[in-house]
């Protein structure tokens, strides 16, 4: 293998973003990815003979515009939602909160759109070194809102979910899916501080999920074309040599060298198990360990025998009857139990994709919450998170389980086995672990403490979800390092 | 579980408690690692002539120790500390320090190596969570034995024929050796080690023979004068070697709550610890980079004029402008001068009309000095016995 600037290591949205901007600057990129195929999260996986479905994220909420822009891929129309029945497009729903959703909706749009440009540039750094012209565009987007709206935005921007949708809407579906949405991927639930942020956070990507044409499969293709990937290659160690990344040796023993390292996989493992102790200065590697990664979502699919008997089935169906009933499903996973009435999102991909199925039959592909991330006996949790989830489901879908050919259940720590993603995000997307302080305070511009290792996963700012800009601003990162 | 009654005794006595108690005339004692240990037990000045002409004993049980021990003891050391512990040989002692991920200083300390595997670390904070994060990813043990280990020091040059007439031949023991030593069908570790400058010993052994043991050595120590010193003594001793002190030379960084009051080893003149070629340990890169970029902060020995000690004064740059402060200081029995440790801006470390502005109180009323200061070599003290192998029978 010939000598390259750089190898990127994990071959998820991320890693791919980061490495096809590298090559647009004309870096010639490696990509190892363990897994039999790239796409990480977004990969799709046979997961019962002749039924496959995206591994774990299915649909997106908008990719990173800058990538979006140099990997054009074609979407299906916007997504709708149906909320526990109640029929929803970004700011337009049905029922007596018409107004009022329109309203929070546009509003909170609005603070959503000051802020995402945050998320496209290198973060916020107290001590200094910020790009002092963005900042200061920032700063007069955030002023153009005027006072009552800046201080409106300022009242709302640590609170919790659940106190907004109790004080802006009076229908318990449309709060619930105002509470679903916000803590989706989040160890929190809607009562839980700082949560609308994470509301405002997912609008600042897009109003609506959507769906590549051609699935999630059709995405990482996109993504993949032109790259040379290295499948099947589990990256064991960084090789450090006097303080710097000089390569990486893989699982088999053998070695690659380049110029730099960017890991696009777990900010933990990566600095606590491919580098190592022997590398790092203990505060750092303590810190590591400190960085919360504690995953709720669990993934549920179902091989059907054929269509279910819903109205709508090419829509995103949430079942969150309420912000009370999102709370109480993640009570009980605080303390490692398994919900009573877990709360879900689900999505038919074969609807909009046929061939992901045998024809005439379906897959329903479903996130569940909260599932405990680290239960004490995870075959009996993961059994009544599927039994639990299913009860929740045959409500919605009356004769549900006598359509399952196969039911599929992936709590937090079988995805971790699995795919090696201990959460949403690869560390929690929350206030304490944002702009400067993700992955941590010190690694915020994505370069590390080794020369020529940089960091580029979910894990680094502003954070996880089919998107792929951590990916590339760890890219810019680097390539203004370069300069 | 373990009756937790530790308020009924906010200092806990010793396992010599009982002897040093009765001995302890001025019942003055200090908090040292939340034990009660000794500051002085009756006359300072006496027990410093001791250590400079007879022989003392000090107890040192208080010291926080941790046992090392495991294949990757010596990795693990290397990388948690300045020095190289892969070179220290079996049976040999050496001086060394620790610090965070910035480079500023956590601790000092002895490192004792008693096996290829097992190691043991004297030094007076406490850090087990420093050192079992340090220890992750080494096949390596980690316990604090601080409680399981008691130590006395017995310094002084007739500290050997001391430990002679004790039954102890240290005559061929060298500068940082040491030894296992049968004691009353026990045994005991010496070590010639010491924080007094001098010709010296330390011995460890267990808690149960610490009465024992000092009853043997007082009785055998006793025409030389052997006589047991507080912390008081040992302090101008240790002066006058140039030896550090924690939370008193320098604030280790783990518990210095302003920002600019970390130090690292290159601003405390501990440069020669550092193996720079050993690989990584936890500060280099911050101390590589300081190497580069020039330290802010030097620390200096100096000699002052007159007698009156300048302990806490602050050191000025042609008598105007603040540029140090002094973290130890004595009238030095020894040298016959007024000596003084202190933190220096690294520019001024030359010592170039460097003034120290010194408030004497006198009977209530501060007399007010701005005397030139002289910057001198460190130790101000080191007598050739403290090397001397065989020492000298005296
Ligand atoms: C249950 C669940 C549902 C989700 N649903 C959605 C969703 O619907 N929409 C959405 O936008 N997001 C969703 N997400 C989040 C999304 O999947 C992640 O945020 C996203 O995958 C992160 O991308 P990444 O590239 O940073 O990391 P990853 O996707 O985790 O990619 C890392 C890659 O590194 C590879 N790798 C790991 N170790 C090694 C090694 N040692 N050597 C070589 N390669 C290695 C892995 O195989 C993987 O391909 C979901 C997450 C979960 C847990």
């Amino acid at each position: 293998m010939a000598f390259c600037d750089a190898i990127i290591l994990g071959a998820g949205v991320n890693g791919l973003a980061c490495a096809r901007r590298l090559q647009q600057a004309g870096l010639s990129v490696l990509v190892l990815e363990a897994a039999s195929e790239p796409g990480g999260g977004a990969r799709v996986v046979e997961f019962h003979p002749g039924f496959r479905a995206p591994a774990l994220a299915h649909a997106t909420m908008g990719l990173d515009p800058r990538l979006a822009r140099l990997v054009p891929v074609a979407l299906h129309p916007p997504m709708v939602t149906i909320a526990n029945g109640l029929r929803v497009v970004a700011g337009q729903a049905e029922g007596p909160d018409t107004v009022a959703w329109s309203r929070l909706h546009t509003r909170l749009t609005r603070f959503a759109h000051v802020l995402a440009p945050f998320r496209r540039m290198a973060a916020l750094n107290p001590g200094g070194g910020n790009d002092r012209l963005a900042l200061v565009r920032r700063g007069l987007a955030l002023k153009l809102l005027g006072r009552g709206e800046l201080r409106e935005l300022m009242r709302l921007i640590l609170i919790n979910v659940h106190d907004v949708a109790e004080d802006e809407l009076t229908d318990d579906r449309l709060r619930g899916l105002l509470a679903f949405d916000a803590t989706l991927g989040a160890w929190a639930g809607p009562r839980s501080p700082n949560t609308l942020i994470l509301y405002l956070d997912r609008l600042a990507r897009g109003p609506f999920p959507l769906v590549p044409v051609g699935g999630m499969g059709a995405l990482v293709a996109a993504l993949s074309t032109g790259l040379s990937i290295r499948c099947n290659t589990r990256v064991a160690r960084v090789l450090v040599e006097g303080e710097r990344a000089v390569g990486v040796a893989l699982d088999n023993g053998e070695e690659i060298r380049a110029t730099r390292v960017i890991s696009a996989l777990n900010t933990r493992t990566t600095l606590q198990d491919l580098v190592g102790a022997r590398h790092l200065d203990t505060g750092l590697y303590r810190r590591a360990g400190h960085i919360r990664m504690r995953g709720g979502a669990a993934r549920l699919l179902l091989a059907l025998r054929g269509l279910p008997d819903l109205d709508n089935p090419a829509a995103r169906h949430v079942l969150a009857p309420s912000s009370r009933a999102v709370d109480s499903a993640f009570d009980p996973a605080k303390y490692g139990q398994v919900p009573q009435h877990p709360v879900l999102e689900f999505i038919l991909p074969s609807v909009l994709d046929p061939a992901l199925a045998p024809p005439g039959a379906h897959v329903l592909s479903a996130t569940v919450q909260f599932a405990p991330h680290s239960p004490r006996d995870p075959d009996a949790a993961r059994a009544q998170m599927l039994e639990n989830t299913l009860k929740v489901l045959e409500v919605h879908i009356p004769g549900l389980r006598a359509e399952i050919l196969h039911a599929r259940m992936l709590i937090p720590s079988d995805i971790y086995t699995l795919y090696g993603l201990p959460d949403w995000h690869h560390g929690e997307l929350a206030v304490e672990q944002m702009l400067f302080n993700r992955p941590l305070y010190g690694l915020h511009r994505h370069a590390t403490p080794i020369e020529g290792l940089w960091l580029a996963s979910a894990g680094c700012h502003p954070g996880g979800g089919i998107e792929g800009a951590a990916g590339w601003n760890a890219a810019e990162a680097l390539l203004e390092a370069r300069q | 579980m373990t009756p937790f009654r530790h308020y009924e005794t906010p200092l806990m006595p010793t396992p010599l408690h009982t002897r040093t108690a009765p001995l302890n005339r001025l019942n003055r004692w200090g908090n040292w690692a939340g034990c009660m240990t000794p500051l002085c037990f009756g006359d300072v000045d006496m027990e410093y002539t001791a250590i400079r002409n007879a022989a003392t004993l000090y107890d040192l049980c208080a010291m926080v120790k941790y046992r090392i021990i495991g294949n990757e003891a010596a990795d693990f050391l290397n990388r948690l500390t300045l020095r190289n512990a892969a070179k220290l040989a079996v049976g040999a002692v050496h001086y060394t320090a620790w610090c965070d991920d910035d480079g500023k200083l956590l601790d000092d300390g002895t490192l004792f190596r008693k096996g290829l595997q097992d190691f043991l670390l004297c030094c007076q904070e406490r850090h087990l969570p420093w050192l079992l994060d340090s220890a992750k990813g080494f096949e390596v043990s980690i316990v604090e034995v601080s409680n399981q280990v008691a130590a006395l020091s017995l310094q002084g040059p007739c500290s050997a024929s001391v430990l002679s007439a004790a039954g102890f031949d240290v005559w061929g023991l060298k500068p940082f050796r040491m030894g296992d030593f049968p004691f009353q069908g026990g045994t005991l570790t010496l070590s010639r080690t010491g924080f007094t400058g001098d010709l010296g010993y330390e011995l460890w052994f267990a808690p149960d023979q610490a009465l024992a043991l000092w009853d043997h050595l007082m009785e055998a120590g006793a025409p030389w004068g052997l006589r047991p010193i507080g912390s008081d003594a040992l302090n101008l001793a240790r002066i006058e070697a140039g030896f550090l002190i924690p939370n008193m030379d320098f604030i280790p960084a783990h518990q210095a709550l302003r920002e600019d009051r970390t130090r690292s080893p290159l601003e405390m003149g501990l440069d020669w610890l550092i193996d720079w070629d050993k690989g990584h340990f936890t500060g280099r890169r911050a101390l590589v980079a300081e190497r580069a970029r020039g330290s802010d902060w030097a620390f200096v020995g100096l000699d002052i004029p007159g007698n009156v000690s300048a302990e806490g004064s602050i050191l000025y740059h042609n008598q105007k402008r603040e540029v140090g402060m002094i973290t130890a200081a004595a009238w030095s029995p020894a040298l016959k001068a007024s000596i003084a440790l202190a933190q220096v801006r690294a520019r001024h470390a030359r010592g170039a009309n460097l003034w120290v502005e010194i408030y004497a109180l006198r009977e209530l009323q501060y007399a007010k000095l701005m005397l030139p200061v002289r910057v001198v070599e460190r130790p101000f003290f080191n007598p050739p016995r403290r090397r001397a192998t065989p020492p000298a029978r005296v």
